[in-house]
């Protein structure tokens, strides 16, 4: 990252006019010459509209420097030369870009709908009015190749998306995944605010990730606002955040070893995650975490006997989990499932931009709580965990990590809790300015980007789940594999549907 | 009188095995678990159902669930389980017996076919696959038992006076445990098929039949406990000696069988499923145990 961009802190806000306006070639090559040479990754990049042009903004993260930087460009015409032929990880935010403002990325390889819903801007679609799901996939041509067609109703109970496998025989050739059926036009619902409503749509947009969302979204608006939360509302956010972790980690665990038939851990981790849940509801209840953390700190304080209750349970249920776990690596019919299934290569994971457990368990030493510090994580770190096989066992085994040091961080922040307040009120929002936030929710990071109008209100606002950049990670790991190995692989994502249609 | 019973004891009985399986696999798991009688209400439920039929199928798609319901009763009949003489018997049998399975598992392949999903094509080849690689281990133990109890029929092996563990005991170790292999792939037990999952891309039997509903799905439930039951009843026979009288070896039998619905249900508890490529190896394995086990019984 260099002098084209602006550099910011995470969550810093800045003043729109600020932000480098340039052409598209310089808006390009800047991009380009920040992710393939400064080794920064693209950590959102949208459209929106601006004086009746589409404007392109890209925020990449640094994680060297603890800097996201920000620069712009006005769309000249209605397309535009893609970025994504020479950096992949552009692909899908371009798709993105092309659905929502009907501009085309010239020569990007595989343009398709991300969400399948019609523009935003009436009147400019690239791709016409499919319904989700309806488009081409890519083909493997031949008379011993079949193609085996998932979804998007699973036999399971869980969210739909649409897989399609190009086999030969048990072996995949190649995925293609088709979302958009949980597309409930988020980020187009949050313009013209802060509203009562916001929030709500933010511990929504994944459900399990209640708590990183919420805390993206507060950081956002006190940076706009100029509000400093107090210290004890940090510490709490930081709580419940490790314990969406916990609660998450131990699930993934247990619903690992339910997809390789090996029960005691399935059983056994299904309790262990109603327990952590059920400290989230303590906090605020809700097992979710909704109506905890809000612009300005959080709603609930912890008043001495809940916390000794808290502390008391957690560690209960952190020595249920560590002996559960345990013995998914003792157990050589389990190692032999997870290892080597599922790899992605190291270098396609830099290069398609992986974020999260997925990423840390190719060895990318990559964690927002680390690199981009916020909230409580400024004073108390959390390490960062990685593995380097970039398999199921490896992105199993991050999870195990991540899950011990998640309980030492909670159980450390609720014997030193600050006593301060709980929550500050939020003044008014500065107009014309643009902040991004990133936190670390269990799945990854997630970015998200406000830009406000000159009358304070929202005027864009872009969600980045983690899901958004991993999911084609998914893809990759099943090239070359075994067909009844999916399952598997999938749930050692375990990506969210709606955190990625919005 | 006898076949009566012994008829009752396979149709009655073998929804319990699978009771006995799912309570083992709860209380290892530290789970309560659902009763042991469940398997008789889930059949009575599925009975009483009405059917979804795709418009694709064709009757060979019922066929399957028929002729799965029937072979299991048909082999049953050919293992004296209540006494010494078995209803049907004569010198190779065996060969009918296996054969009989295979019918079933032709019809049942040719019923997945039949629906034209990507998903029961998958499984009808799984199972084939897995099922032509477990005939050589079965074939290898009937090999065996024909050497050490002289006679060339399933009841000669089934009402052994007990010399044979004298006489053979290496011998009959090597079947034994050959032939609870061949029980699991057979029956889609762990570590072959997990018969919990809803993952319709791992599975094997159960992705061949999810297009049965109702009756039909409630008929392949039960004749796949029966077919447990029947390998069960096998091994179980094999393994005590004879005694002649009805209700001894009746629940001789239907004990022993049980013990195999524990032996299952901890199997099940204690390993994870295998990767689908290395179930070949394991079966090529469960051949080879029991090839040896005709080679101790040669020399």
């Amino acid at each position: 990252m260099d002098g084209r961009f602006l550099a910011r802190r995470n969550a810093q806000a800045a003043r729109l006019a600020d932000v480098p306006l340039v052409d598209e070639a310089a808006f390009r090559a800047a991009v380009l010459d920040a992710v393939l040479v400064d080794g920064c990754r693209i950590a959102s990049l949208f459209a929106r509209e601006s004086g009746g042009a589409v404007e392109l903004v890209a925020v990449v993260a640094s994680d060297e420097t603890s800097e996201v930087g920000l620069v712009r460009a006005v769309l000249a015409s209605d397309s535009f030369e893609s970025l994504t032929t020479e950096c992949p990880q552009a692909h899908l935010f371009e798709r993105e870009i092309a659905e929502q403002f009907g501009v085309r990325p010239e020569g990007h390889p595989w343009l398709k709908p991300v969400r399948f819903h019609g523009p935003w801007r009436t009147g400019r679609s690239v791709f016409g009015d499919a319904g989700p799901g309806v488009t081409d996939f890519f083909r493997v041509e031949g008379d011993e190749v079949h193609e085996v067609a998932v979804g998007p109703v699973h036999a399971g109970v869980i969210e739909p998306g649409h897989f399609r496998f190009q086999c030969h025989g048990e072996q995949v050739s190649h995925l293609e995944i088709a979302l958009g059926y949980q597309h409930r036009g988020i980020e187009r619902a949050l313009v013209g605010g802060p509203t009562k409503k916001s929030i709500h749509y933010m511990e929504t947009a994944a459900g399990d990730t209640t708590v990183g969302h919420a805390i993206a979204w507060s950081q956002a608006i006190e940076a706009l606002t100029g509000t400093r939360p107090p210290a004890r509302a940090h510490a709490i956010r930081g709580i419940a955040l490790e314990l969406e972790r916990l609660a998450n980690h131990v699930g993934d665990l247990g619903a690992l070893a339910g997809d390789v038939a090996f029960l005691p851990t399935a059983s056994f981790c299904g309790r262990i995650r109603g327990d952590y849940l059920n400290l989230s509801a303590e906090l605020c209840g809700s097992r979710f975490g909704r109506g905890l953390v809000r612009p300005g700190g959080v709603a609930f304080d912890i008043e001495p006997a809940r916390l000794e209750m808290l502390q008391g349970r957690l560690e209960t249920s952190t020595r249920d989990a560590k002996e559960a776990v345990g013995l998914l690596w003792e157990t050589p019919t389990v190692m032999e499932r997870f290892e080597s299934t599922g790899m992605v290569e190291p270098d396609a994971c830099e290069e398609i931009g992986m974020v999260g457990v997925a990423a840390r368990a190719c060895g990318r030493a990559i964690d927002v709580r680390h690199d981009f510090p916020f909230g409580i994580y400024r004073f108390a770190h959390v390490p960062v965990m990685t593995a380097h096989h970039g398999d199921v066992n490896s992105r199993a085994f991050v999870r195990w990590l991540e899950l011990q040091r998640s309980a030492e961080f909670v159980a450390d922040q609720l014997t030193a809790l600050p006593s301060t307040p709980v929550r500050v009120v939020p003044g008014a929002i500065a107009p014309d300015s643009i902040v991004a936030s990133l936190t670390e929710g269990w799945r990854g990071e997630i970015c998200h980007v406000a830009i406000t109008d000159s009358a304070g209100t929202i005027a864009r606002y872009k969600i980045t789940d983690p899901s958004f950049h991993n999911w084609f990670g998914l893809a990759l790991a099943l090239r070359g594999g075994q067909i009844s190995d999916f399952p598997l692989c999938n749930k050692s994502f375990n990506l969210s549907y709606c955190g990625h249609d919005l | 009188m006898r076949v009566v019973l012994q008829l009752l004891l396979v149709v009655l009985a073998s929804p319990l095995l699978l009771g006995v399986i799912n309570k083992t696999k709860a209380l290892m798991a530290g789970r309560v678990g659902p009763p042991v009688l469940q398997s008789y209400r889930d059949i009575a439920k599925l009975l009483r159902k009405g059917s979804v039929i795709s418009e694709t199928t064709t009757w060979v798609f019922l066929l399957g669930p028929a002729v799965a319901l029937v072979v299991p009763l048909l082999a049953s009949l050919m293992l004296p389980l209540a006494g010494t003489e078995a209803p049907i018997a004569f010198t190779g049998d065996l060969i009918v017996f296996v054969y009989l399975f295979a019918l079933a598992r032709f019809c049942t392949t040719a019923a997945a076919l039949d629906t034209g999903s990507a998903f029961e094509g998958m499984g009808a080849a799984r199972e084939l696959t897995f099922a032509a690689l477990a005939e050589p281990a079965l074939f290898f133990g009937f090999l065996a038992l024909a050497r050490v109890s002289g006679g060339l029929s399933l009841t000669s092996f089934m009402t052994m006076d007990g010399g044979h563990w004298r006489r053979a005991s290496a011998a009959m170790v090597l079947v034994i445990a050959s032939w609870f292999i061949v029980l699991l792939v057979e029956n889609s037990r762990v570590p072959f098929d997990d018969p919990n999952t809803h993952l319709e891309l791992t599975m094997i039997h159960e992705v061949m039949v999810l297009d049965h509903s109702g009756p039909a799905f409630g008929m392949i439930l039960w004749g796949a406990a029966m077919k447990l039951f029947v390998y069960g009843a096998l091994i179980v026979g094999v393994i005590l000696p004879a005694s002649g009288s009805v209700l001894v070896d009746l629940s001789a039998i239907l004990g022993g069988v049980l013990v195999v619905g524990v032996a299952i249900g901890l199997v099940e508890s204690g390993m994870a499923r295998l990767r689908l490529v290395r179930v070949p190896q394991l079966l090529i394995t469960a051949s080879l145990v029991a090839g040896f086990a005709v080679v101790l019984v040669l020399r």
